[in-house]
């Protein structure tokens, strides 16, 4: 509950709206959400059969998927600070990059 | 705004995505905790453009009885790129919003929301239509 209008927050080393936990949770989330994709995509190029082009396209859907992982575990271990500094620019690309990686690949074997 | 504006607003933000480091050195830090909301609004972005990419995948591989080779590869491509535009805008409003809120000025507001809803709208018709007319046939 936020605190009356006029009175000014009590500074404690802990959040009271829990926001770095939330933020982990969300990070959790959609690491879940991203590893499902992938799981997709991987069905995609395995039922496409194992030529080259399949075979690469799996891989790339994995790496895609690792990278993210360890960008959302370098940003969850950032978040346990008492207060955690603001997502980095490079972490929002990085994060772009892999999705990008997962629609090229699936667009790829799609076709 | 004029075409104009938008056009050099368009290119500042696309500057911002390869100069991040001048994010921070514009105006104050603000509370972490609405950098936290502002992060946790991309990650729901983000999720948003999954399930998009995901859909795409399912598309091509679940409805092979009731659609033509064609007709899945343009829903299922289509559904990519839906993904793809969701993710570079999931970027460039967190970057906008991180800004605004630095330099104390109003959060961006976004025609995005309204028209991914629309597609995505449309695209659910038409998945249905097709099923149905399946079933009938």
């Amino acid at each position: 509950m936020p605190p009356p209008s006029g009175v000014p927050p009590v500074e404690t080393d802990r959040d009271p709206g829990l926001q770095p936990e939330r933020t982990r949770l969300a990070w959790r989330r959609t690491t879940l959400t991203c590893l499902v994709t992938a799981i997709l995509a991987l069905r995609q190029a395995v039922r496409s059969g194992a030529s080259a082009l399949s075979v690469a396209a799996v891989g790339l859907a994995v790496l895609a998927f690792l990278a993210f992982l360890l960008v959302a575990h370098l940003r969850i271990q950032r978040l346990g600070a008492a207060r955690p500094a603001a997502m980095p620019p490079p972490t929002a690309l990085a994060v772009a990059a892999c999705m990008l990686a997962l629609a090229v690949f699936g667009a790829a074997v799609v076709w | 705004m004029s075409d104009i504006g938008r056009l050099r607003a368009a290119r500042d933000s696309v500057l911002l995505w390869f100069a991040p480091a001048r994010v921070q050195d514009e105006g104050t830090t603000p509370d972490y905790r609405f950098s936290l909301a502002n992060e946790r609004t991309f990650l729901a972005w983000i999720r948003t453009a999954l399930a998009l990419i995901g859909g795409g995948f399912a598309v091509d591989q679940f409805l092979t009885d009731h659609l033509t080779h064609w007709a899945r590869l343009v829903l299922s491509l289509g559904l990519l790129a839906a993904g793809v535009a969701c993710t570079l805008r999931a970027v460039n409003h967190w970057v906008r919003c991180e800004r605004a809120m630095r330099l104390g000025t109003n959060l961006p507001v976004s025609r995005f929301p309204a028209a991914l809803a629309v597609v995505v709208a449309v695209l659910a018709i038409a998945m249905v239509t097709v099923v149905l007319a399946g079933w009938a046939g």
